[in-house]
């Protein structure tokens, strides 16, 4: 009984000291961002353009398949229910809102946090147990400023973009399914998504995806810069990275669609 | 000696690693210039000592000087000044593998100097010439041998051109020659440029050619300290089987306490 207690102590403590240094390394990175250009210590625009690249361009075809075929899905299923109704050319309005305000930003993140966060965890984390965090400290270079920052803002910008991308690949899934499958005829199908589409979809979605960049990169970076134990431990650290920003991503775009929800925005 | 401006300064220093003691009260003094060897068992907390001169490891109490300030005491920023006029050679090399060997060695001069690029890649080639590779300046870390890698490292240590190097056994797993060329390096930096060297090594010829001094570790506790002479003819029992490597003697091999048929049969 003893034992449960203070192994449950144990656990919360340790995740309570991870959510601080998380907190903390936020911190540290805004920081850099923002006051380092003014000390004469801006990240460098090389590194950050090459992790933009990485995690922008190189995620494009996995976005695309995974927007475009989720596109397609959603216009099955909602014409499936609409048929119903025998408003079949609603399709068209629900796969473009719902890509927007939801699939889009919170797809992109989780193939994003799979494939961008396990890389920056996996690399980090092998810097960090081949001693090379180390080597960068003794050689007064800030490891947050020199690798956490470009990933950061690689992510801020990237994701943003990607879901714009995924928003639009969706639609096109969408699209094809509901004019060469469905018969919904092409124009009608353009200007229903154009009617029912607003701005604030787009942009609620985008702001998500703000968000979800900044925790992926945080969480992938945060679990990379504390890898202890070898090769075996950037395993494991890479696992938990990932599955904490799923976790993450969903808690964060259920906290969000709340706020927007409630606010009527 | 005495006389001599003391660099680095260590005190009292303690460190644990979960309830076990590694490092129990060390206290040591670094002249300018001067190249001071490091000795003792594997696992005795060497690269320990050298982590906390080198500001990476926090000490339990106790505390570091360089040039008179106390370094675990000080902020990021300023602390960051100081590692300016150090350098470190990692036991395991830790060159950043996703550069290159010129990238290795010129990163800290690009974000710490104002030199033209032309400048700096002529530096590069400087040092890669004092350790014997030049014309590897394109080579990634995982396309060269590992001794190959440990002498990257020392260019890279020194592309600063520090005040101060620290050096975690720079001779292990190296050929004889590569070893005595790196001695001779070491040697070379601190007699014509002054350097103050602290040199962590098992290697006991290397010890003997490079020393101004050695101190020998063990069990947390520095239990021998002077010239290459005076080591040589030393009379602690634990210093002379260490010095010429018996397998008995007071230094245990095995670690573990506790009765070895009891456990067995346990
Ligand atoms: N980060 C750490 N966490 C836990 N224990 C550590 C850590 N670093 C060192 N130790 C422990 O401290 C002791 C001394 O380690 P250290 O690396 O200083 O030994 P060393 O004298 O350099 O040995 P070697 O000659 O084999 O390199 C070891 O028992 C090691 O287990
Ligand atoms: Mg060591």
């Amino acid at each position: 009984m003893l034992g449960m207690i203070s192994g449950i102590g144990s656990i919360v403590l340790s995740t309570l000291s991870q959510v601080g240094g998380i907190f903390i390394l936020f911190g540290q990175t805004l920081y850099w961002m923002f006051i380092g250009p003014f000390i004469g210590k801006a990240a460098s625009r090389k590194n950050i353009f090459a992790q933009m690249v990485f995690t922008g361009a190189n995620s494009l075809l996995i976005v695309f398949f995974v927007s475009f075929f989720t596109g397609i899905v959603l216009a099955m299923q909602s014409a499936y229910q609409l048929a119903q109704l025998g408003a079949e050319m609603y399709v068209a309005s629900l796969v473009a809102v719902s890509m927007a305000r939801e699939l889009g930003p919170v797809l992109t993140a989780l193939v994003v946090a799979g494939r961008v966060g396990a890389a920056i965890t996996a690399e980090l984390g092998s810097m960090k147990v081949t001693e090379q965090i180390e080597a960068l400290q003794t050689q007064a270079l800030n490891p947050v400023r020199y690798l956490v920052v470009p990933r950061f803002l690689a992510l801020l910008v990237m994701l943003p973009c990607l879901t714009i991308f995924s928003d639009l690949m969706g639609m096109l899934g969408g699209y094809v399914m509901g004019v060469f499958n469905i018969g919904i005829n092409s124009g009608m199908y353009i200007d229903i998504t154009i009617d029912f589409l607003t701005l604030k979809d787009i942009y609620t979605g985008l702001i998500k995806s703000v968000f979800f960049g900044m925790i992926i990169a945080l969480i992938g970076c945060y679990m990379g810069l504390n890898t202890s134990g070898g090769a075996e431990g950037v395993g494991r650290a890479t696992t938990v990275s990932v599955v904490t920003s799923f976790i993450m991503v969903i808690l964060a775009d259920c906290i969000l669609t709340g706020i927007f929800f409630f606010s009527q925005m | 000696m005495e006389n001599k401006e003391v660099i680095i300064e260590v005190k009292d220093l303690v460190k644990s690693f979960d309830d076990r003691k590694v490092l129990d009260g060390v206290n040591l003094k670094v002249h300018k210039g001067e190249t001071l060897v490091i000795m003792g068992g594997s696992g005795c907390g060497k690269s320990t000592l050298l982590r906390h001169m080198t500001g990476a490891y926090k000490p339990d109490s106790g505390s570091t000087f360089i040039k008179g300030k106390d370094i675990t005491k000080m902020k990021e920023s300023e602390f960051d000044n100081i590692r300016k006029i150090f350098g470190m050679v990692f036991q395991y090399s830790a060159l950043y593998d996703s550069m290159d060997v010129e990238e290795n060695i010129s990163l800290v001069l690009k974000e710490h100097t104002k030199l033209a690029k032309d400048i700096i890649s002529i530096m590069v080639k400087m040092k890669l010439e004092l350790v014997g590779l030049r014309g590897f300046e394109k080579f990634l870390p995982s396309q060269i041998s590992g001794g190959m890698r440990r002498r990257v490292g020392l260019a890279r240590a020194i592309a600063m051109d520090p005040e101060i190097v620290f050096y975690d056994e720079p001779t292990a797993g190296l050929d004889p020659i590569v070893a005595g060329v790196i001695d001779r390096l070491i040697l070379d930096l601190s007699k014509k440029l002054h350097i103050t060297s602290i040199v962590v090594t098992h290697d006991m010829r290397s010890a003997f050619t490079i020393a101004d001094r050695i101190i020998m570790l063990y069990e947390g506790k520095i239990i021998a300290e002077g010239t290459p002479d005076e080591i040589k003819s030393g009379k602690d029992p634990r210093l002379v089987q260490f010095v010429e490597g018996n397998p008995d003697g007071p230094i245990q091999f095995f670690q573990n306490s506790g009765e070895y048929l009891e456990e067995l049969t346990k």
